[in-house]
């Protein structure tokens, strides 16, 4: 668990790796043949879906916009120049992108914990598939029901029958930031529900036993236990949620603005494909960054509070 | 049931011809006419036959589907299924909210699109571009250039060649929602101005440079096409000072304005007769500082995977008996003086439709040069994520 997601492994792990597994050189031979034969597949699927895209996108991104649109062979900086005129994009992205993680979390983790630990082990298998029924309905669809709800025929109208007129819900970040929380539940209560489940109830007796009250025994033992689910529910949302695009722009109405939404502009209206690589370029530089940062202070605070058990 | 005598008995030459003409007009379906020519069981029984007619003269090579770009309650339904009906051939509808969408899709390649409804002021892009072909007039019976208004066709014909064929006219004005809106809005000065008053949080811009940024510098008192930098900028002062109190930017209006999301809005011809139809408290006004005014056409791209479907479909739109349909369903006024006589009274003297030659004096039709300067796209790309 400990290692899981963290820095690429070190020549040192290498080299114990090494050693481990050394065998006579021709059953080695062989097995680099097999494992070639099975990481193949995966491999020049991400080169061709992953690398390549990535490298016109770098290749784009010093171009230029050609006079009707689209791109145009060029070696320039003016693209990554003009980052700034979509400050505003990027920071309504890396605003609520995590804010709308967390209130997942916050949303998720007790209905992670109830299906873990409090719920009837006979019921547990169908309450967890419960979570994962939406996924069996286009995102866009179910989106596109909150439309009606937060529209005026929906919460506003029964809100006016109480005397409060014309209240406004949809295209507001509030909107947003409620499908944010709605869509991406399933993919945060998964990865805790997991790491919950794996808990050992030893544990939390012993913590009982040595006379622990349950919110300290909660604190103390559970949550630090499921953070690896936490980090991993954290960063799956959060890395999604920066490339958002379709929830901004139908509970946003294009007010709301995302990174994402940006893209899809100079895409599909300004056809300024150089500058929509510029940015990409470097929405995948900060994630990258974010990431890299995110996951080792996440690790080494769930490393020293690690407890092995033999 | 009792049947009729000659039930059974092949059909007559005449009574063939007179079948095939009454499909053709539309007035029956493919069904029927299969049914009561014989000719349906004729070649199912043939294609059963190998070798026989191994190319399929009666369906044509329409294939089974097709595919339309256009815009969002711009058609009769009913028009496609009955298309469907004549043909054989399933229509999907792809709509979209701006011309430069469309063409970045086309520029981008793999539309699948067979026919598409591009504006006036894009032809000649598109021309440039090579991305759509010049019309074979020949599969387009149905068309007619002589009854055509020439005011709003002409920008279909690039250097005497046909490109594309016109669907409708059209003006973008004000939709309002008078039980919510009191003050009077005249203007594109008035409308942004109670967008930030009256209507703030309810009014609507369209996810569009040409009309956004177009009624702005309009509202300013500079031309609907300027790509002048110092009136671009002055425009996108204003936008960007509009924007807190918008509903939306979202050129899907409708849904908005049916449910009173939304009290006013950038609006299209049709989009105005088709709300006011349902919903008279909204009003449908022209700008008397300007605006636009244009037409739709239709086109097939280069890129089309189905062209004898496409061609099909429009020469089916071209009937001025489909035509009016149409017409009637979406509210737009027609170029066609054969559509014209088929309209009835109530269409054709409905003044959001058929407004006074007046009112449209002080309109302007969009500008190529707007499609593709990067200024107006810069700026309305700026004036969105800001």
């Amino acid at each position: 668990m400990r290692g899981f997601l963290t820095a690429p492994i070190g020549p040192k792990t290498l080299m114990k790796l090494e050693r481990m597994t050394f065998m006579p050189a021709a059953t080695n031979t062989k097995r680099n043949l097999v494992t070639a034969a099975l990481v193949a597949p995966a491999a020049a699927w991400l080169m061709i879906f992953l690398v390549l895209p990535f490298i016109a996108m770098l290749v784009f991104a010093f171009g230029e916009r050609a006079p009707e649109g689209g791109y145009q062979a060029a070696f320039t900086f003016a693209q990554f120049a003009r980052l700034p005129t979509r400050a505003a994009a990027f920071w309504n992205t890396m605003v609520l992108a995590p804010v709308g993680a967390l209130l997942c979390l916050l949303v998720a983790y007790p209905v992670a914990y109830y299906l873990a630990v409090k719920a009837d082990p006979r019921y547990r298998l169908i309450l967890v598939s419960l979570v994962v029924v939406p996924f069996w309905t286009s995102l866009l669809v179910r989106t596109y029901a909150w439309m009606y709800i937060l529209g005026s025929r929906g919460i506003p109208n029964l809100l006016s029958m109480i005397g409060l007129e014309d209240v406004r819900l949809l295209n507001t970040p509030g909107a947003v930031l409620l499908g944010i929380v709605y869509g991406y539940l399933p993919l945060m209560i998964m990865p805790i529900y997991v790491s919950l489940e794996k808990l050992d109830r030893r544990l939390l007796e012993a913590s009982a036993d040595l006379g622990a009250k349950p919110v300290s025994t909660f604190f103390g033992v559970t949550l630090p236990l499921s953070l690896p689910g936490v980090m991993t529910g954290v960063a799956l949302v959060t890395i999604l949620l920066l490339g958002e695009y379709l929830i901004p722009q139908l509970l946003g109405g294009g007010k709301v603005f995302f990174i994402g939404n940006a893209l899809v502009d100079l895409f599909l209206q300004s056809r300024n494909w150089p500058f929509g690589s510029a940015i990409a370029v470097t929405l995948v530089a900060v994630v990258v960054v974010i990431l890299m940062v995110a996951m080792r202070i996440a690790f080494r605070v769930a490393g020293t509070r690690q407890v092995d058990l033999v | 049931m009792t049947k009729w005598y000659r039930e059974n008995a092949p059909i007559t030459a005449d009574k063939l011809a007179d079948e095939l003409m009454r499909l053709k007009r539309g007035s029956v379906t493919r069904r029927h006419f299969l049914g009561v020519t014989g000719l349906g069981l004729a070649t199912a029984v043939l294609a059963r036959q190998p070798g026989l007619f191994s190319s399929t003269a009666f369906a044509q090579d329409l294939g089974s589907q097709m595919s339309i770009a256009t815009w969002p309650n711009y058609h009769d339904p009913a028009t496609f299924e009955a298309f469907q009906a004549a043909t054989g051939v399933a229509v999907e509808v792809n709509v979209f909210g701006s011309n430069e969408e469309m063409l970045a899709k086309l520029q981008a390649g793999g539309t699948g699109w067979d026919l598409f409804v591009p504006t006036n002021y894009t032809i000649s892009t598109y021309v440039k571009l090579g991305l759509i072909d010049e019309l074979d007039l020949s599969k387009l019976p149905n068309y007619d250039a002589s009854t055509e208004t020439a005011r709003f066709t002409n920008e279909g014909v690039v250097d005497g060649k046909t490109y594309a064929v016109p669907k409708n006219w059209g003006t973008t004005g004000i939709a309002l929602n008078s039980s919510k809106i009191k003050t009077p809005v005249t203007s594109w000065k008035d409308f942004f101005e109670v967008a930030m008053t009256e209507a703030d949080g309810r009014a609507m811009v369209h996810d569009y440079q040409l009309t956004t940024i177009g009624n702005a510098l309009v509202s300013l008192g500079y031309s609907f096409n300027s790509t002048k930098p110092e009136e671009l900028a002055k425009a996108e002062e204003l936008l960007i000072k509009v924007k807190p109190h918008l509903y939306a930017i979202n050129s899907d209006y409708q849904p908005s304005m049916r449910a009173t999301d939304a009290w006013m809005t950038m609006c299209w011809t049709n989009d105005g007769a088709q709300l006011n139809r349902d919903m008279p408290e909204i009003q449908f006004v022209l700008g008397k500082d300007g605006g636009e005014i244009w037409s739709d056409f239709y086109a097939i791209p280069k890129s089309a995977a189905n062209k004898a479907a496409g061609y099909a479909l429009l020469n089916y739109l071209m009937q001025p008996e489909n035509a009016v349909k149409e017409h009637i369903a979406n509210g737009a006024p027609t170029t066609d003086s054969r559509v014209m006589k088929l309209l009835p009274a109530d269409v054709t003297g409905n003044k959001i439709v058929y407004p006074d030659e007046a009112s449209l004096t002080p309109l302007e039709f969009g500008a190529a040069v707007t499609l593709t300067d990067p200024g107006r796209a810069e700026l309305m790309a700026r004036f969105k994520s800001a």
